[in-house]
């Protein structure tokens, strides 16, 4: 399948679809409201049938624009067709719905990006800290994120 | 120096790590059982909390994070470059193939994937190749061991330091190499590495073949994990597993023959898959077959790189692998991800230059082992203990790279 399909199907449940110039492979920006309706039809649609979700990743732009985004890496077998679905949150209170339901590898995934940069997704099964310990003040991946003095009364150097 | 490092109060006494399952709740007969981290079995520093009925599981939460060290914060503050040392650290038994991906990446997003010589690609691949046998044949003797197998263990570790060896010749380091750069090598192979490499292969075909008889063909080894952890191709598939999780469950996907990259497509090779020969297809024996198979097909794999680098990319005494690396690496603003095959299954890093540095604005590493320990729980359920520790052996994770 092209690109230009590809952009019209999204579109079509999305609303409105940008392509992000200078991004390998295709990246589609769309609306955090629409994302699950979106991801749902990917999965299922016959001519597109996106059946493994690789990677989400999350990137904070930083205070001055004051936005972060939770890009999904999906990949289709049979097509042997990558996609980048980008969805764009505020920084303050993020949240994004959950795909567990479509994708089983989105638990521990979504799980990561919610430990790293505290983007909650709603309606996951078990959101909790994966990779920091479970009472961490704070989420590192932040580009704002002050390291931690002490930890438990440990001094870290 | 301090004299006091600790402060004692009550509130810093608690578990940092807390039990997901609330022991006070359990029904009757139900017991919480923590293996790990300190668990041999486990490979590493993870923690599963097992919620067991007698000796059938429930349940299986895995508790990891022990060994985050935040690579994808210090790649935030480092040069491109410098970067591959770190890199080495995630998959420490396969940090050639890790290199090769992070390096293919950035060459991606500098264009000049096209411009690397031949020679460099091949060199590329052989040392790559031969990792992928080291990180295999650990795979293959610590499940042996976890299923109480002492013998291959001995076997392994013998002919790995054989790889170990040749790779500690070509690039200084016996696992930890910092050799494949961006857009080259650090050094050339030394004078006669390839008539060594060839003695390794003529010596070890026949071990790769008595490990097979002496392991996987073993009637102990085949009633301990054949139809044992059972993955379907359709829970593989949306569980996101890879590598030899995903051809073991009967799927010929392999990204060196999918995505084409590098020199592979010039390689003559096969993508061995599970075939359910004891039973079921993707079960811990078939993922183990899997593996001895990839052994011989790197063998394969790394003689025909050894003709190329004999003969039409012949080391010639002008030739200087550094040639094209770049003094300043600063990418145009963008944002790719790049993917590769490990041993354990798809590297991916996704990197986002904004053009103003040398350094990235975000660097993501999709962990192969991350997301296929991610099936663990999925697996267990309804299994016997002892079963847990041969479908947590089959799956081959490091944890160098699930917590990064």
């Amino acid at each position: 399948m092209d690109n230009a399909r590809l952009i019209e199907l999204v579109s079509q449940v999305a609303g409105n679809a940008d392509e992000l110039k200078n991004a390998m492979p295709l990246t589609l920006v769309i609306d955090a409201a629409t994302l699950t309706q979106v991801c749902e039809r990917l999965h299922k649609n016959p001519e597109t049938y996106f059946d493994m979700l690789t990677c989400i990743t999350g990137v904070d732009n930083g205070p001055e624009t004051n936005t972060m985004e939770v890009i999904y890496h999906l990949y289709s077998i049979p097509f042997h067709q990558s996609l980048m679905l980008k969805v764009i949150v505020p920084r303050q209170n993020p949240e994004v719905e959950t795909v567990t339901p479509i994708w089983k590898s989105a638990n521990w995934l979504e799980r990561e990006v919610f430990d790293m940069f505290g983007i909650v997704f709603k309606n996951h099964p078990d959101l909790r800290r994966i990779l920091m310990p479970a009472d961490w003040q704070g989420y590192p991946l932040r580009k704002d994120y002050k390291h931690e003095e002490t930890y438990r009364g440990i001094e870290i150097d | 120096m301090k004299d006091q490092q600790y402060i004692y109060k009550e509130s810093n006494l608690v578990d940092s790590e807390p039990n997901k399952f609330d022991a006070s709740k359990l029904k009757s007969e139900e017991m919480i059982i923590n293996l790990g981290p300190q668990h041999p079995s486990t490979h590493g520093v993870l923690r599963l909390e097992v919620l067991s009925d007698g000796e059938i599981i429930k349940d299986v939460v895995p508790h990891i994070g022990y060994l985050h060290r935040c690579f994808e914060k210090h790649a935030e503050s480092l040069p491109y470059n410098q970067i591959i040392p770190f890199v080495d650290r995630m998959d420490y038994l396969a940090a050639m193939n890790s290199e090769h991906a992070y390096a293919m990446g950035v060459e991606r997003m500098l264009g000049i994937t096209s411009q690397i010589p031949k020679r460099v690609e091949y060199i590329r691949v052989l040392v790559a190749e031969l990792n992928r046998i080291a990180s295999h044949l650990i795979a293959i003797g610590t499940f042996g061991l976890d299923l109480g197998a002492f013998t291959p263990f001995f076997w392994i570790m013998r002919d790995r330091e054989h790889i170990l060896r040749l790779l500690e010749w070509a690039s200084g380091a016996r696992m930890l190499y910092n050799y494949i750069w961006i857009g080259g090598l650090f050094y050339d192979l030394p004078v006669g590495f390839e008539q060594r490499c060839r003695e390794f292969i003529t010596y070890f075909k026949p071990k790769a073949i008595e490990l097979e008889q002496l392991l996987v063909d073993n009637k102990i080894f085949i009633d301990r994990t054949a139809k044992v952890g059972v993955l379907p191709l359709n829970l593989a598939i949306n569980s996101g597993a890879t590598g030899p999780m995903l051809r073991g469950s009967g799927l010929r996907f392999d990204l060196r023959k999918v995505d084409r990259y590098s020199i592979y497509p010039e390689l003559d090779f096969d993508i061995p898959v599970g075939e359910g020969k004891m039973g079921s297809v993707g079960d811990c024996w078939d993922r183990t077959w899997v593996r001895i198979r990839e052994i011989h097909e790197s063998l394969n794999i790394m003689q025909q790189c050894l003709d190329k680098l004999e003969g039409d990319h012949k080391r010639t005494r002008d030739f200087d692998p550094q040639a094209i690396v770049p003094k300043k690496i600063r990418p145009q603003a963008q944002e790719i991800y790049v993917r590769a095959e490990n041993p354990k299954g798809e590297l991916g890093f996704y990197f986002r230059a904004d053009g103003k540095n040398d350094i990235p604005f975000r660097c993501k590493v999709r962990a192969c082992s991350f997301v296929n320990l991610s099936i663990l729980p999925e697996l267990c359920k309804g299994v016997l203990i002892a079963d847990l520790i041969a479908i947590l052996g089959s799956i081959d994770i490091v944890l160098g790279e699930v917590d990064r």
